[in-house]
């Protein structure tokens, strides 16, 4: 299972990549593994505002429908519309295939999250 | 836990993702569904069919005893052949829809979907005519079923079968392959030519091992339920519990074909007589035209956004690539599109042939 440093993980198994004011949110290596062969993405909306851990992306593997959500709040810049036709994206690269740019969210908010090795801990925790 | 098939250690050394499916704990898949459908539809898949139930069914009045219960006709069938049913209460809701394999009508073999196995057993017992016996067999054997275009080669080269002796739903008795004693049926639920395999569970990770290691050069995967069944789904083949149910007759499923109406007097028949008359529902096809997957109990409505119907099984086809689907609507309904709801969003969607690998 693949963990990169320096990204922000959540129990739902997303992470959080800040660059600046924006953020880049996925799904972990753990996630993908965990659903198998993906085959759908439903993007959120731009300029869309969530609340934390309101559901904002849908993924979908061959079997079943997963929901997606945001740790934290923020609004939506940017999806990632490579995913409409490429949603397997997902399962090859899931830290290079982001769903969403967001921005206008609380810094103090990605302190509740977990660090690469705490998540790492979690996982193994899961096993 | 649930409860285990004699390949359950061999599920494990292949990495198997496992899921409870019918109070079994089975692989849904090994190294992903697309590429173990994609192996089924061009070379080989294996899959450990274990969990289904077995029945045996023996008296001098056997055969006649599973013709009354089941609404296809056994009439016609020889020894040596096996022949798909659904098995109907009296208003002609499906019980089950089972497999008669015929060694003489004397001795018959019943295979019945695992989730439905204690209540098929109940309701063949509670219909036992004089001088018949129901036994379960299934945990005395192994089943695996051997599907795909080149699955003929890959038995073949095994055992000492020709083809002429075993056609599209026939079976051979006391086929010897590495040694060990099998039946193998010429059946499937793939849509794919194939065989199905039963033999003592003793043996079950030996063949497993073998026909994995003999089928490597035709391109073998071992496959989970997961594509057991987007293949059969794809091939148009019902499964229980979806496209079937205690509330789903045969005939509102499109499996006309295998109701006898005109052969021997079987339990349901009156009802699905009466409903032939006045069908109420019918199972289509459908092609989502917008994004999106509609799945098992996704709502179907009327371009005026009135509920008709629900999805029955839809997927995104592996071999099609196109996002499609099975859904019981009224047996009226003429308009050529429909629309699914799925989470807050209401699909457009194209009624088509649910033969969909054939058009």
């Amino acid at each position: 299972m693949k963990i990169v440093k320096g990204l922000y993980y959540s129990k739902d198994h997303e992470w959080i990549k800040i660059e600046g004011n924006r953020g880049y949110i996925g799904i972990t290596d753990y996630a993908q593994e965990a659903m198998g062969d993906i085959v759908f993405v439903e993007l959120p909306d731009v300029d869309e505002s969530f609340a934390a851990e309101d559901n904002f992306a849908v993924v979908e593997s061959v079997k079943a429908a997963a929901d997606i959500y945001l740790p934290i709040g923020a609004t939506i810049v940017e999806v990632n519309n490579k995913l409409e036709d490429e949603p397997e994206l997902l399962n090859k690269a899931p830290f290079d295939a982001y769903i969403a740019i967001i921005e206008d969210f609380e810094t103090d908010e990605l302190e509740t999250l977990m660090d690469a090795d705490a998540y790492e801990a979690y996982c193994n925790s899961l096993e | 836990m649930g409860k285990r098939t004699c390949l359950y250690d061999m599920h494990i050394q292949y990495n198997a993702k496992i899921v409870d499916f019918a109070g079994f704990d089975m692989p849904i898949q090994y190294e992903g569904i697309m590429d173990e459908h994609a192996a089924t539809r061009n070379a080989i898949g294996l899959f450990d069919v274990s969990h289904m139930g077995k029945f045996e069914l023996k008296g001098e009045e056997a055969k006649s005893c599973i013709n009354y219960l089941v609404t296809n006709d056994l009439t016609a069938l020889v020894d040596g052949q096996a022949m798909y049913a659904p098995m109907c209460y009296e208003d002609g809701g499906t019980v089950d829809d089972i497999l008669v394999y015929q060694h003489a009508p004397n001795n018959l073999l019943l295979v019945v979907n695992a989730g439905n196995k204690d209540k098929d057993y109940k309701w063949i017992e509670s219909h036992l005519l004089p001088g018949v016996d129901l036994k379960d067999i299934t945990n005395e054997l192994c089943q695996l079923a051997v599907q795909g275009p080149k699955s003929v080669a890959l038995i073949l080269s095994l055992t000492n079968i020709s083809l002429g002796t075993l056609k599209y739903y026939h079976f051979l008795d006391q086929v010897v392959l590495a040694d060990v004693p099998m039946l193998i049926s010429r059946t499937g639920y793939t849509g794919e030519d194939g065989f199905e395999l039963y033999f003592d569970k003793k043996d079950a990770q030996k063949i497993w091992t073998l026909l994995l290691e003999e089928g490597s050069s035709y391109g073998i995967k071992p496959c989970g339920l997961g594509a057991r069944d987007t293949l059969r789904f794809e091939a148009g083949m019902p499964l229980y519990g979806n496209e079937l149910s205690e509330t789903i007759n045969p005939l509102e499923a499109g499996l006309g074909y295998f109701v006898k109406l005109d052969g021997e007097d079987f339990i349901g028949k009156s009802s699905l007589l009466e409903y032939k008359v006045q069908p109420k529902r019918k199972l289509v096809g459908f092609e989502l035209m917008d994004k999106g997957i509609a799945r098992h109990g996704a709502q179907v409505l009327n371009p005026d956004e009135e509920r008709i119907g629900a999805v029955t099984t839809g997927y995104i086809s592996p071999t099609l690539g196109k996002s499609i689907g099975l859904a019981l609507i009224p047996y009226a309904y003429d308009k050529d599109n429909i629309l699914v709801q799925v989470r807050k969003n209401r699909l457009e969607a194209k009624i088509i042939n649910k033969k969909f690998l054939k058009q």
